[in-house]
């Protein structure tokens, strides 16, 4: 009963910190993205937003096994454009916080296994990333991609 | 009666290759023991993007065990460097994607010492036993493991006679961006498979070339131009346990 009690205390206390943390943002929190480098990404911003995961899962599977390399959705590239400086102003891996992932993912709460093997920050400094705009070939590759199977 | 078969099919490069024979005989009557091919073999060429491997490539490598320096490891080193594995975790589990063996025919008392790594065989036993794909010969004959699909059962390790694959034990930070590995999945040597997309010769071979004895050629085994072909047209190679018929990419010589 009295743990039953202080389980319902600590509920409320936390939906009232989260009330007040609302009301002093003045809205929903909203996750710290840092910003990239590089002027532009490779595809719009919310083209990237919704796709980015299945344009990497295409592409991997092409670099994979068929060995084609230098696509826009290499994972190296996400890294290298969307890198952090830490406070030795050096880039941080994914155990910072601040990485630019990880900051979206922490937020959306969606755990991410790409860094358990693949390097999370860059080993040469970022170049302008060349902007390009969706195109109908985009698209037409990942519906291929997304619906190959079923056709 | 190779003229008259050579002739018919490419008569330019026949003359050619009969022109650098006359010139290999006769710099090899001058300095025996030097060769008229550059160190390392042949970078391979460049893809055009969007091209994927081809299978009329068969990359592999001749070890010329001979000019393998004793205790020379540079090989190893170079791997290690380019693709990231290193001294971490227990000896008994470190990964070793290319290790050097001591060998000695007991006969002779003969000694050698070759680097040995993944062969990549044509009829690899790793692949057989993959219970999810995840280990796979690519079109131009280099055997991967493609470590998304990976579920680190280690049949292929246990398939594998040169005990050429590692698992990786532990958590790993600070992978190098062109070789991406992880805790629980299988690796093994990839013959710097984005260095050939890139038109590089793999990191052991080069290494080997400009810092060690050049004992290593690379190139296409297919291609009967290549150095590597001619080389092996010189003088006898061997492949490792050849008696089961894996046909390695991997060819030897003064074992």
């Amino acid at each position: 009963m009295a743990r039953a009690f202080i389980v319902a205390i600590a509920f409320a206390a936390l939906i009232a910190g989260a009330a007040l943390a609302q009301e002093a943002g003045g809205g929903a929190p909203v996750p710290d993205i840092p910003k990239a480098q590089g002027g532009h990404c490779v595809r719009d911003p919310a083209f990237m937003r919704r796709y980015h995961m299945t344009m990497l899962l295409e592409q991997r599977d092409e670099t994979v096994h068929q060995g084609i390399r230098g696509g826009d959705f290499s994972i190296a590239r996400c890294v290298t454009c969307h890198a952090v400086a830490g406070a030795d102003g050096q880039p941080v891996g994914y155990s910072d916080p601040k990485h630019f992932c990880r900051s979206c993912h922490a937020y959306a709460s969606v755990s991410i296994d790409c860094f358990e093997c693949h390097a999370s920050k860059p080993e040469t400094p970022a170049k302008a990333a060349d902007a390009a705009p969706v195109s109908d070939a985009d698209l037409a590759t990942l519906d291929a991609f997304l619906n190959g199977g079923e056709k | 009666m190779t003229r008259l078969i050579d002739s018919g099919r490419r008569p330019a490069s026949s003359r050619r290759g009969f022109l650098a024979a006359a010139i290999g005989a006769a710099a090899t009557a001058l300095a025996p023991g030097v060769t008229l091919y550059a160190f390392g073999g042949e970078a391979p060429p460049v893809r055009a993007p969007g091209e994927p491997a081809s299978a009329k490539s068969r990359w592999g490598l001749l070890i010329d065990a001979g000019k393998c320096g004793d205790g020379c490891d540079r090989c190893v080193t170079a791997c290690r460097e380019e693709n990231g594995w290193g001294d971490s975790g227990p000896a008994e589990t470190r990964p070793q994607w290319i290790r050097k063996v001591s060998v000695r025919d007991p006969a002779s008392g003969t000694k050698s010492e070759p680097p040995v790594m993944c062969q990549h065989c044509a009829e690899p036993p790793c692949v057989d036993v993959c219970p999810t794909g995840a280990s796979f010969k690519r079109a131009d004959g280099i055997v991967l493991v493609d470590k998304h699909i990976c579920i680190g059962c280690r049949y292929c390790m246990m398939a594998c006679p040169y005990k050429a694959r590692s698992f990786v034990h532990a958590p790993v930070d600070n992978q190098k961006v062109a070789a991406p590995r992880g805790k629980g999945t299988v690796e093994g040597c990839t013959l710097c498979v984005d260095r050939i997309d890139a038109g590089k010769l793999p990191a052991c071979v080069a290494a080997c070339a400009s810092e060690a004895g050049g004992a290593m050629i690379f190139g296409d085994l297919n291609d009967r131009e290549s150095e590597i072909a001619r080389a092996a047209a010189t003088s006898a190679t061997s492949q490792l346990r050849a008696d089961l018929g894996l046909d390695p990419a991997l060819r030897y010589q003064n074992l």
